[in-house]
């Protein structure tokens, strides 16, 4: 029998599946550009997800794999579209697959450099020191000239992929949603892996996981580096959406922004991040033509989450997390 | 005399101007119950949380099954055989009973780092946790989560976890903590056995359990081993009598 979870989930993708197909076809390719942004925020904070969800790790720095993952994208462009070569006389590319791989490369590096010195730390102090370490990161970002500084750098042609127009907005979409259907898969299994249990457990007791002869640290890096790499992936999905990047995407509201959907649709919930970028790009849609004051909106919402639906709008349809 | 498995030697930490251990040395023997008593706050917790490597000695040694240990962190103990029992249960308390013995099962049996076979579809971490939940008596709520079991159950998925861990040495810190009388003599009874499977070295305050079970008892008084014995050598000694046992002897 499916649970109440998996029910509220499969809708959830078909919903998200069906709608910017009927509003491709019904002529209107902003809504098609919308859910595309829900794809790849959702994809951002799967990611982040597994840090935060199902390793208890509280990260404020996520938007500096997100932007590591976005300049990736920008800088492979930029010299493929000038024709000027990388370092050590690489070229650049406009191939979205060599782009992903660089991105989840360097992502993943990025979160394991920063891991491994955030991770000696814990609650407050990890949360602290995550912010730092982005803010270095989009600091450096600003000062750089060479991609664009404060000002960004412009994808003047979004990036291409075999056998399909990624200039089509559905098709790009599409794409988009395959990625988020394999990160979810990905999540899913990890999450019940012994590697997710000795995750999971960690974040329940750490002390417990030692004494068994699991060592918590390796297992929270070994975490916080996968999650670096799939939001890392997101951001060159974002970079090439809006076909800009800018240091706006290594930024802390960039951070928050994250947390606030896992928040908003259930931490440590499969489809948690999907349902909370949803709700946030809506949101920020509807209200955003209402009152450029929509935040204030966002955050009673999230105030209502915090003090009456701790698992967020999963917890409040299925209930809560049940871990067999 | 056979090896001991596990010798602390000159072992010393102190807090601040409080000597929680002062200079203590003592050994486990294969197929022991070796009993460590005395008053609360004598540092007998303190005691076992440095064998375990969740507190650093000032100074001193400990070595375990013939290797000096005192560099290796808590996880590395434990997977060359150390299993620790928690004076307050200490379990991962959204997982079920059987999950937090799958994780102890997990640990022995192999990598954690293993990223896409589902655990709850794999017999050869369930039937080990399994069996060792029957062996502690909780077999039949082994699939209700940690926080909703009681106290004693509590204690009894440690002793599993420790089961599980195929441990060559056990350090149990007041397994019987919280127990009922019934509860508490099933326990004795399991312990008795289990000796034979590994040594004990065995905190509590169970006077009946420790005359029962124990092979030899060290008293700690102060953070110092003021004597160490059987079981009728320590009542019967008079320094023992006047700092901790008092009348119950």
């Amino acid at each position: 029998m499916m649970t109440r979870e998996t029910t509220f989930n499969i809708s959830i993708a078909l919903l998200l599946l069906a709608a910017p197909i009927a509003a491709h076809y019904a002529g209107e390719p902003f809504y098609v550009t919308l859910a595309t942004r829900i794809a790849v925020l959702s994809l951002a904070a799967v990611g982040l997800n597994i840090a935060l969800g199902l390793g208890g790790l509280v990260s404020f720095g996520h938007a500096a794999f997100f932007g590591i993952g976005g300049y990736a994208a920008g800088i492979l462009a930029s010299h493929a579209f000038a024709g000027s070569p990388l370092i050590f006389g690489l070229p650049g590319t406009q191939q979205m697959p060599v782009i992903w791989i660089v991105a989840v490369l360097f992502g993943g590096f990025a979160a394991f450099l920063i891991g491994l010195i955030t991770l000696r730390t814990a609650g407050v102090y990890f949360i602290m020191i995550t912010l730092a370490f982005a803010q270095m990161i989009f600091y450096f970002a600003i000062s750089w000239p060479a991609y664009g500084g404060e000002d960004g750098l412009p994808i003047f042609v979004r990036n291409q992929f075999p056998g399909i127009n990624t200039l089509n907005p559905l098709s790009y979409f599409l794409l988009c949603y395959v990625l988020l259907g394999l990160a979810l898969l990905l999540f899913r299994l990890l999450a019940d892996s012994r590697f997710g249990a000795a995750l999971q457990a960690t974040r329940q007791n750490d002390v417990r996981v030692a004494s068994v002869g699991i060592p918590p640290y390796r297992i929270r890096l070994v975490a916080f580096t996968i999650s670096g790499m799939f939001t890392a992936l997101a951001g060159a999905l974002f970079a090439d959406l809006n076909r800009f990047v800018s240091p706006s995407m290594l930024s802390w509201h960039m951070s928050g922004e994250l947390i606030v959907l896992i928040i908003l649709g259930g931490v440590g919930r499969l489809f948690g991040p999907v349902v909370g970028a949803a709700l946030y790009v809506l949101l920020e849609f509807w209200l955003g033509g209402i009152t450029e004051r929509w935040q204030f909106f966002l955050g009673l919402i999230l105030l209502g989450v915090v003090l009456f639906a701790r698992g967020g709008v999963i917890g409040l349809v299925a209930g809560r997390a049940r871990h067999g | 005399m056979a090896d001991p498995i596990l010798a602390i030697d000159e072992l010393v930490k102190n807090f601040g101007a409080l000597k929680a251990t002062d200079h203590v040395s003592l050994d486990l023997r294969p197929g022991e119950i070796h009993a460590l008593i005395g008053p609360n706050g004598a540092g007998k917790t303190t005691l076992i949380s440095q064998i375990a490597g969740t507190q650093r000695p000032d100074a001193g040694r400990i070595s375990f099954d013939g290797r000096d240990i005192g560099a290796l962190s808590v996880a590395q103990r434990a997977r060359l055989g150390l299993g620790r029992t928690f004076q307050v249960s200490s379990l991962a308390p959204e997982f079920s009973a059987l999950r937090n013995v799958m994780l102890a099962v997990q640990a022995v049996s192999g990598s954690s780092f293993r990223f896409f076979k589902p655990v709850m579809r794999d017999p050869s971490l369930m039937e080990p946790a399994m069996a060792a939940l029957e062996r502690a008596g909780l077999a039949e709520r082994a699939h209700v989560a940690v926080a909703e079991l009681s106290h004693g159950e509590r204690r009894q998925v440690e002793i599993a976890i420790a089961l599980a861990m195929k441990s060559k040495a056990f350090l149990l810190d007041e397994p019987m903590a919280g127990m009922g009388p019934e509860g508490s003599s099933r326990l004795t009874g399991f312990l008795d056995g289990l000796r034979e499977e590994a040594p004990i070295l065995l905190v509590e305050h169970d006077m009946n359990a420790v005359f029962a079970l124990a092979d030899r008892i060290s008293v700690l008084v102060y953070g110092r081993v003021i004597a160490t014995g059987t079981v009728d050598e320590i009542r019967a000694d008079p320094e023992v009598r006047r700092a901790y046992l008092g009348d119950e002897a």
